[in-house]
């Protein structure tokens, strides 16, 4: 019985860190900023690949993680100075903006290095519980989505950069007449949201095929995470993927991967019915 | 001299047209490639021996990026717009769904060139690849001899899929066989934690993977992680996907699969043909099976045309309907069947070791596609443009 509970916790946590660690960057670049980041897959896809290639160089596997995380980042952050900042008042075009960026990079990435890059192969192991055997690196990857969660609490809960930059989020004008850099602010926010897209790709790599379209995988989970969230990142995301990785627990296991996937999507379109502005709208007003 | 002026004015003839509808970029892309590839080595040859009847051939190729919609789209055009002499392509078979009623309005031949599910009755179609009489007729009996009665199916959720599982069934009834759990996965899932659960709780002997595309594969890396450690078969691994070169092993310990074609194959004719390839393209990963088909279906055509001296499905389907359509490939001799227009295979099984290293467990010599002449479709006499599956057959009449 507990081989059982130890399963459907398991179950839980697998898809809890896949939708927090997708959704963790689009919360802040479109939960918070309201960039419509369409190249956020493709965040991920960098990520991921920056991650096999230092491997196979030789870089151990968390070190080349976390060079792949910021390197994500800073070519986030280069975007965000050459695209991105040109559309904050115009979040329609920067759809446009952005999905013109993922395919041009998508395509980029099938001519340079090809259709099909070879894995690097899941570190940890295995272990044993009851008749089921599980992948330890799962388990690594549930405690990063919880150390995310916990990282962005600080940053934007805890510094003074996160109360300039919920306040240049809120009102840019007003924190730039108090004496803000609200440009700079933009841009590290930004970096930030592309640096945990780029971990997510980095933490999943050694347990996916790589293709240059990877990141497609993610975007959709992602953006359902974020838009059942709510503007709020904290109150927001957190909550979300615990509910919908429990509808999708149960329905997956229960029957089967095609019905998880039909029954949590048809989940998000009545919670948006329900609640037009998400999750956190509730939790925040509960907290006044 | 009067040789001379026949050639110049036979050379004068403009070329032969194919259109070729393979997927270099989106989620297939990497299977698509080699399919490329192999069409642009075969016209190369073809054209530096002199053509077609003395014309030349003229590659004309789209990417339809794996989405139906453009593959209907791209062979109109081809068709009906750049009036193509032939056309080539496709790869799943919701793909070769998708094209096969656009093409039987036209009377231009449609070869497909991938192994698939089988059963399509269709004059307008010619298949060159494998089907499951020659794949799942010979390796299930060996998959249950050799490790067990209880089989567990994880299959990608379309008609390539869901046909395959039937086949599997029907198969495993046959020989009194357990099918103890079945999973259809929809295209583009990537996580399988749950499903690895299923099975360990399923307990079977073994695994039939019929997953399909980058995303699905992800099921291996995984399943590897959890250490699963199942026997499996496919009709689609190593020899088409190549996952025992993309994926770090053991990942693909303990597969096994039936194919007319996989790059190890060592014999002299597979390599001097895999010579040729890699001086061409010295980048390819793995020369997969429907890139062989691909450039098999090239010389096909080649053949085809110059024994019915003409580029008119009608005058090819005689040839065929006499039984002489038949090419020396470089897996050996191989023959369009006349009934369904599917071609004879000769069906290896293989199975790849915990180095990723594959080896040739038997050898069945050459197979007729015959399951779909013997449920009674007969190209030579009526065109069903049908396809048939176990539980859908020809109605007697």
């Amino acid at each position: 019985m507990s081989a059982e509970l130890f399963s459907l916790f398991y179950q839980f946590a697998d898809v809890f860190a896949f939708l927090i660690l997708s959704a963790a960057g689009l919360a802040i670049v479109f939960g918070m900023m309201g960039v419509i980041n369409m190249a956020h897959g493709e965040f991920i896809m960098c990520g991921a690949y920056v991650t096999v290639g230092l491997v196979n160089l030789g870089v151990p596997l968390p070190i080349a993680q976390i060079l792949a995380a910021l390197t994500a980042g800073i070519i986030g952050m280069i975007v965000e100075f050459l695209i991105v900042r040109r559309f904050y008042k115009r979040p329609l075009d920067s759809l446009l903006a952005t999905w013109g960026l993922s395919l041009i990079v998508t395509q980029s990435m099938l001519l340079i290095v090809g259709s099909a890059v070879r894995g690097i192969g899941t570190p940890e192991g295995s272990f044993a519980i009851g008749g089921y055997t599980f992948s330890t690196y799962r388990l690594v990857l549930f405690g990063c989505a919880v150390a995310v969660l916990a990282g962005l609490y600080i940053i934007f809960m805890k510094t003074r950069f996160g109360v300039i930059a919920r306040a240049t989020m809120q009102n840019a004008a007003m924190a730039k007449a108090l004496g803000a850099r609200t440009g700079r602010i933009y841009s590290i926010s930004f970096g930030i949201g592309t640096a945990l897209a780029g971990l997510c790709g980095a933490l999943y790599a050694p347990t996916m095929t790589l293709i240059p379209t990877m990141g497609a995988t993610f975007v959709v989970e992602s953006f359902v995470t974020v838009v059942i969230g709510g503007a709020n990142v904290l109150l927001g995301t957190a909550p979300a993927a615990v509910f919908l990785a429990m509808i999708r627990m149960a329905l997956n296991a229960s029957y089967g991967q095609i019905i998880g996937q039909i029954g949590m999507l048809f989940a998000v379109i009545l919670i948006i019915r329900v609640l037009p502005e998400g999750l956190s709208s509730v939790l925040v007003r509960r907290g006044r | 001299m009067a040789t001379a002026a026949i050639g110049s004015a036979r050379a004068a003839e403009p070329p032969l047209k194919i259109g070729l509808l393979e997927d270099v970029s989106g989620d297939l892309a990497f299977m698509g490639m080699p399919k490329l590839h192999g069409s642009q080595l075969a016209v190369e040859e073809i054209n530096k021996s002199g053509g077609i009847l003395g014309r030349q051939i003229e590659l004309i190729h789209l990417d339809p990026q794996g989405d139906n919609a453009r593959y209907q789209e791209f062979g109109r055009r081809l068709l009906n717009r750049d009036k193509v002499d032939v056309l080539i392509g496709g790869i799943t078979s919701a793909s070769r769904e998708a094209l096969r009623p656009i093409v039987d309005r036209t009377t231009t031949p449609y070869f497909y060139t991938n192994q698939y599910e089988g059963g399509v009755c269709d004059a307008s179609m010619i298949s060159m690849g494998a089907v499951p009489e020659q794949q799942f007729s010979t390796l299930i009996p060996w998959m249950v001899q050799k490790f067990g009665k209880k089989v567990y199916v994880i299959a990608a959720d379309y008609n390539f899929g869901q046909i395959s599982a039937e086949w599997n069934r029907k198969i495993m009834k046959d020989l009194g066989g357990e099918v103890v759990g079945e999973e259809f996965i929809p295209l583009g899932v990537s996580q399988f934690a749950q499903t690895i659960q299923n099975i360990q709780k399923a307990k079977p002997d073994w695994l039939l993977t019929i997953n399909v595309g980058a995303a699905q594969d992800s099921f291996f890396e995984q399943a590897a992680a959890a250490n699963l450690n199942l026997p499996m078969g496919s009709s689609i691994k190593v020899m088409l996907g190549f996952e025992h070169k993309r994926f770090k092993p053991p990942a693909l310990n303990n597969m096994h699969a039936t194919a007319n074609w996989f790059e190890e194959i060592d014999t002299p004719e597979a390599n001097d043909f895999k010579k040729r390839w890699h001086a061409k393209f010295p980048d390819e990963l793995y020369i997969n099976d429907m890139g062989y088909n691909a450039y098999n279906a090239l010389y096909m055509y080649k053949t085809l045309v110059e024994k019915a001296k003409s580029t008119k499905l009608e005058d090819m389907r005689k040839v065929i309907a006499s039984g002489d359509a038949c090419i020396d490939a470089p897996e050996g001799k191989v023959c369009i069947d006349p009934k369904s227009q599917h071609t004879s295979h000769r069906m290896r099984l293989i199975s790849v070791g915990p180095k990723h290293e594959v080896t040739v467990e038997k050898d069945y010599g050459t197979i007729q596609p015959y399951w779909l002449g013997e449920i009674g479709c007969d190209l030579t006499k009526k065109n069903d443009k049908d396809q048939y599956t176990p539980s859908h057959l020809p109605n007697k009449s």
